[in-house]
């Protein structure tokens, strides 16, 4: 499978660097090995999800809780989470640390994704959450590390794009 | 069965909880007891107190969990019944009050009132233990016996579609929500 392994370990990493014990995940392609890192760390909590909204408030309880988690999706379920991230996180003012697999963008080949990819970053805009698009390993845990940071120091949902020239090789 | 009523009658038990509950009639209610540190009230992002109670029960394996759903909020989020029950932490107990009515915006009818069983949904979405109750007794006994304590637990509890004249409390959001947190992490440093 041409989803990278060796950006996918950088990714994992950099999340245990920041101290996230707890990730909620919706399977996707390009999030194969970070999922299957989670389930095979003892350290961590992987929460296994129905729909990517029930992130929004797992990741809540384990914010009251005092741990740090995560959330792995993809830009459509980051689009099917949009009232939760409205009405809980930013509504209460939750830390959340999204990671999202940007779908649809240039190079995408399946057409199902194409509309998602169209909108995702003026969603994102519109909601007026912080964040950028992670396309290397070179400086990607400083990178995920200032997220983490921001969200947790200003207490609202941010997100990090994982494109394709990240996550997958040709 | 009133909603009220089954709230008094588990109100001390929840002391030593950590209590979640959904928006409209049933914070009002809990508030209208005596609102309580360790009590969170989800006044908006409907359907997802259950998967709140879900995040807590599992960073706080030591901690009972008690969250209060209701009949339209669980509908609005069913796939929570199988994340539940996938991860079936102990000390969670899920109790959705199933008034079969959106109450808090006009009483319009939810599908439990025309034959949608939410104890079948969440005996067949894997939750160890569901039960249904229509008194106050089973219901104070269904939220407080010792065995409950010992597996996920369902409750639902069948309850009149009334409620307060009003939802809005003196209680802001952010208060609530700061004061939750550090109520957990005080707990934490005993």
């Amino acid at each position: 499978m041409p989803v990278s392994l060796a950006n996918s370990r950088l990714i994992y990493e950099a999340l245990k660097e920041c101290d996230i014990r707890l990730v909620s995940a919706l399977p996707e392609t390009w999030l194969v090995h970070l999922i299957r890192m989670a389930d095979d760390d003892p350290q961590m909590t992987l929460v296994r999800l129905a729909k990517e909204e029930e992130a929004v408030g797992i990741s809540a309880g384990a914010h009251f809780a005092g741990v740090k988690s995560a959330m792995l999706m993809q830009n459509h379920g980051f689009l099917a989470s949009i009232n939760g991230i409205v009405s809980l996180a930013q509504l209460y003012k939750i830390p959340l640390l999204m990671l999202i697999s940007y779908r649809g963008s240039f190079g995408e080949r399946d057409p199902w994704q194409t509309q998602g990819g169209n909108v995702t970053e003026a969603v994102l805009r519109a909601l007026g959450i912080p964040y950028f698009l992670l396309d290397s390993g070179e400086t990607l845990k400083k990178q995920i590390r200032h997220a983490q940071t921001l969200a947790e120091s200003s207490l609202q949902p941010v997100a990090i794009l994982l494109t394709r020239d990240l996550m997958w090789e040709e | 069965m009133l909603r009220l009523d089954c709230l008094r009658s588990v109100y001390s038990e929840l002391e030593d909880c950590l209590v979640v509950t959904i928006m409209g009639a049933v914070a009002a209610e809990l508030q209208s007891l005596g609102h309580r540190p360790n009590a969170f009230y989800l006044q908006h992002g409907m359907g997802l107190a259950s998967s709140i109670g879900l995040g807590l029960a599992l960073c706080l394996p030591e901690q009972r969990v008690v969250v209060f759903d209701g009949d339209g909020s669980l509908l609005m989020n069913l796939g929570s019944l199988t994340t539940m029950a996938r991860y079936r932490p102990r000390n969670l107990t899920h109790v959705v009050f199933d008034n079969e009515s959106l109450l808090s915006v006009g009483g319009f009818p939810t599908a439990t009132s025309t034959g949608t069983n939410l104890e079948g949904m969440a005996r067949s979405a894997g939750i160890p233990r569901v039960v249904t109750v229509r008194d106050i007794g089973n219901f104070q006994i269904a939220v407080c016996e010792p065995s409950n304590r010992k597996e996920l637990t369902t409750i639902v509890a069948k309850v009149e579609a009334t409620g307060p004249s009003g939802y809005v409390t003196d209680l802001s959001l952010l208060e609530n929500r700061f004061q939750f947190r550090r109520y957990i992490q005080s707990l934490k440093q005993h």
